[in-house]
């Protein structure tokens, strides 16, 4: 219960400090918001135009006074109004979260199925040919930049056997919930393989060492079968590498995955990271990547639930 | 009837067709409701014998060379399918082994690693694996049984989990149960209990016993005959008390003889007398205390009194042993004497830092191994804040001589043996030429014949450089081998002190009785070892908590016992 407890509450600390470190770093950077705005048009602002601008963004105020009304904001749930698209920054969140949010899952789906039973098959015969087999393709998974097997899912699947449609609109799970799958499954793909060989790797390294542990001997002495001893005694020790390596995959991508996104014309968050900052858009950026941090603490939230179920140990809190 | 017939055995390490063999060759049988000791040192292939018994070998890189292994007169151990012997294990063969704290999983609870055993041997399910589980856990005397199910391992102490381990092995009813060490990491009193339950076991049931072991005096009052082995080969096997009493070989000789065996005060030293000196360590009322935080805060939710007042000195020449089982708090007494924790009160005077230095259980893990012998030996001259010039290497050429190692300043750890290592940690603890050497468990990590000759170096050194020890061990033969004088620890209090042949002859504290009646030993053949669960009592107390002082006792002229009653 404390653990759960001390958690929490670290959150609201953690959470503060994102948005001070937030707030500042965007500030430091060169250039100012209404000139990254219009562009080459920002010349032909008349100063009393620039200056009320300035003013309806409330830019003109000085930091403090900034930080403060938009932390008073945020707490009332107010995350500001974007610069560039003229918008409530909660409501560009809505609308793109949804399709990163799907990508993550559907990622990490592919890296967990994919990769655990890799792992632990490798870990099972461990220096033969089947594991060295897997081993190499772990590597050249783990290795292979996203965008090149995106690139090439593209040309496989869609090119040469037109098995899924390459671009076209973006169809929303809710409307139409297999074309929108058809649509997400290569970009999944194209993240979940260096996903999954990760996974791979450190299920088979978590596995071999379990496998040399005395209560794996001592399951074996009750007669189980090899199988048994593997998914019932073996693998939730193997786990918790597995769970923290997946937490953290996951809370990056949840932060969007900007390269993937382009290639496959997703709406996604990564896109909107990227032009907020393109554009100074201040408000864009600190309420994305609040939400981002958000998302984060959350996921790392959920592991440590996940290892407190599994491991009894951090449950009662080992003396 | 013969339930295990082992004929040529042989048991090699490697790849296939390459391998290593460590067993050469054993014969051996057991039969129903006998109880069949292996005894050797580590290396001599003991392990690996009763590993091949149940194929658990063929999991640890092994594999049988040769021989056969014939089962119930029907089935051939050595040949049998994998398949074959997984119906076996568990159902036929159960196996204890040695480390109760790792060998169960720390993930599940003790109730599912014991309810898939009838789930799986008995095809029982739902209501009745709970039950069967808490008979099972109410027959090695597991209070609060139900309660315990739902408890996860590490919420058990050592010697309530090797009772948890031997209900899982009998809860297949196996017709041949294999102990591996089954109380090598035990504490004695706990030793005494699972060897009780053992022996009830054999008296009650069919069931034909391998139990391995190095202590040949442990065995003494369970086994029906004994096999002891060296190098993968048995070199003596016969009926327990023939081997006992008049050994056919050599090796047998030297296991009964060089090591050190419990004789209860009668080996106990006899030179060097308390004088007047002036004492080279004197502690006076040390506590040591740690809190105990919880809840989400960090409040302090109590404090362990892992040392309360605790007062002894130490004069040179002297060695003052302290004895006492896990939790008794003479680890902490070693480690606050220098200054690796803090005590919460108390004095402790030596001559300067220097002045005390220490020698470790484990000699593999207090050497550096990427540091060559010059360097392992320079380290307390540098952290001194002196430089390693000639007369420091000089010293260290005098010190190895002096722990008969070989002049050779440029060999790493890994080029001696255990003995020779734990002698280079001796002669690293010199190098300051200290006047007090603490000893935590120094020769416990030895193979029993070598514990005796590092006990002889030590004698040496002692009278050779007036060095006063402090020496702390749970292990009552040694201590009596060394001792002086011997302090008795438990619950973090002196109980005990006074010369180790009175305290070891006539005990007179009721736990210092209990803790010499239950060392095992060959003089004490028949004894039967009575069931007790008494478990030791938690250190945790309130905040504030004031322990109640001591009052002392005199029963002899150097024999000291606490008065409060034993709770």
């Amino acid at each position: 219960m404390s653990y759960v407890l001390r958690r929490l509450l670290m959150f609201p600390v953690v959470m503060l400090g994102v948005s001070v470190f937030v707030f500042v770093a965007i500030r430091l950077v060169p250039g100012d918001a209404i000139t990254a705005m219009l562009g080459t048009e920002s010349g032909l602002l008349t100063p009393a135009q620039r200056e009320s601008l300035t003013a309806y963004f409330g830019l003109d105020q000085n930091w403090a006074v900034q930080y403060w009304r938009w932390l008073t904001g945020l707490l009332q749930g107010d995350l500001g109004l974007s610069v560039t698209y003229g918008q409530p920054v909660s409501r560009i969140i809505i609308d793109r979260f949804p399709l990163t949010l799907e990508l993550a899952l559907l990622s990490m789906v592919i890296a967990l199925m994919i990769g655990l039973p890799a792992g632990v098959f490798a870990a099972t015969r461990v220096e033969r040919p089947s594991d060295l087999i897997v081993r190499v393709f772990a590597m050249i998974g783990q290795s292979t930049p996203n965008f090149v097997l995106a690139l090439l899912a593209i040309y496989i699947l869609s090119v040469v056997f037109g098995i899924l449609p390459t671009m076209g609109r973006f169809v929303p799970l809710t409307e139409d919930p297999l074309g929108n799958l058809a649509q997400m499954i290569l970009p999944a793909i194209a993240l979940g393989t260096a996903f999954a060989a990760a996974v791979t790797r450190i299920s088979r390294a978590a596995m071999l060492d379990i496998l040399g542990e005395d209560y794996v001997r001592t399951a074996r002495s009750k007669g189980f079968s090899q199988r048994y001893v593997i998914w019932r005694h073996a693998l939730p020790n193997a786990l918790i590498p597995v769970i923290t390596l997946s937490g953290v995959e996951f809370g990056y991508l949840l932060g969007g995955a900007v390269i993937v996104e382009q290639i496959f014309a997703l709406p996604g968050l990564g896109r909107v990271v990227l032009d907020a900052i393109l554009q100074r858009d201040y408000a864009l950026v600190q309420g994305v990547v609040l939400f981002i941090a958000f998302n984060f603490l959350l996921v790392n939230l959920l592991v440590d639930l996940a290892y407190a179920a599994l491991d009894p140990r951090i449950r009662y809190g080992a003396s | 009837m013969t339930l295990l017939s082992v004929r040529d055995l042989r048991v090699g390490f490697g790849r296939e067709g390459h391998e290593t063999e460590v067993v050469h060759g054993v014969d051996f049988d057991v039969t129903a409701g006998e109880t069949l000791a292996i005894v050797g040192e580590s290396g001599s292939g003991k392990s690996v014998t009763a590993m091949a018994i149940n194929r658990l070998i063929d999991f640890g890189g092994g594999r049988i060379l040769g021989g056969r292994a014939t089962f119930d007169r029907k089935i051939d151990l050595a040949t049998a399918s994998e398949g074959q012997m997984q119906r076996l294990r568990g159902r036929e063969i159960g196996m204890i082994f040695q480390e109760p704290m790792t060998s169960l999983n720390p993930v599940l609870k003790v109730g599912t690693q014991i309810g898939e055993v009838f789930r799986k041997q008995h095809g029982l399910s739902g209501r009745a694996v709970r039950d069967a589980s808490i008979r099972a856990l109410d027959r090695v005397r597991i209070p609060d049984a139900a309660r315990r199910l739902d408890q996860a391992p590490h919420q058990m102490s050592g010697g309530m989990l090797q009772r948890v381990m031997i209900a899982i092995a009998l809860a297949g009813e196996p017709r041949l149960l294999i102990a591996d060490e089954p109380t090598t990491a035990l504490d004695v009193t706990i030793q005494a209990q699972i060897m009780g339950l053992l022996a009830e076991l054999k008296r009650d049931t069919g069931t034909g016993l391998i139990f391995i072991t190095h202590d040949i005096g442990l065995v003494a009052g369970l086994a029906d005959r004994i096999m002891v082995m060296r190098g993968g080969e048995a070199v003596e096997n016969g009926a327990a008390d023939q081997v006992l009493d008049r050994p056919a070989h050599d090796y047998t000789r030297h296991l009964l003889g060089a090591v050190p065996h419990f004789r209860a005060g009668q080996a106990a030293r006899t030179d060097g007398a308390r004088t007047g000196q002036v004492p080279a360590l004197d502690v006076r009322g040390l506590s040591v205390r740690f809190p105990v935080g919880g809840g989400f805060l960090r409040k302090t939710r109590g404090v362990v009194h892992a040392v309360d007042g605790v007062s002894f000195d130490l004069v040179p020449g002297e060695t003052l042993g302290i004895v006492g089982e896990s939790g008794s708090g003479k680890s902490t007494t070693a480690r606050a004497i220098l200054d690796l924790v803090r005590p919460s009160a108390g004095r402790i005077e030596t001559g300067g830092t220097a002045a005390v230095q220490m020698v470790f259980q484990n000699p593999n893990a207090s050497l550096n191994p990427r540091m060559t012998v010059r360097g392992l030996l320079a380290e307390p001259v540098i952290a001194a804040g002196q430089n390693v010039d000639a007369d420091v290497l000089e010293r260290m050429r005098t010190l190895l001589g002096r722990v008969d190692l070989p002049d050779d300043l440029d060999r790493f750890p890994h080029e001696f043996s255990g003995g020779q290592r734990q002698r280079l940690c001796i002669a690293r603890a010199l190098m300051l030429n200290p006047k007090v050497l603490v000893l935590d468990e120094a020769v416990s990590a030895l193979d029993v014949s070598v514990q005796a000759k590092v006990l002889d170096l030590l004698v040496d050194l002692q009278r050779e450089f007036g060095l006063a020890y402090l020496f702390v061990s749970h292990d009552m033969a040694v201590v009596e081998r060394i001792a002086h004088r011997i302090a008795v620890l438990y619950a973090g209090r002196i109980v005990e002190v006074g010369a180790a042949r009175d305290v070891l002859s006539s005990p007179r504290h009721p736990y210092t009785q209990k803790l010499i009646s239950a060392i095992p030993s060959i003089d004490r053949r028949r004894i039967d070892y009575t069931l007790d669960t008494e478990e030791v009592p938690s250190l945790l107390r309130p905040v504030g908590f004031v322990p109640p002082d001591q009052t002392w006792q005199e029963v002899g002229p150097d024999h000291r016992v606490a008065k409060e009653p034993l709770s």
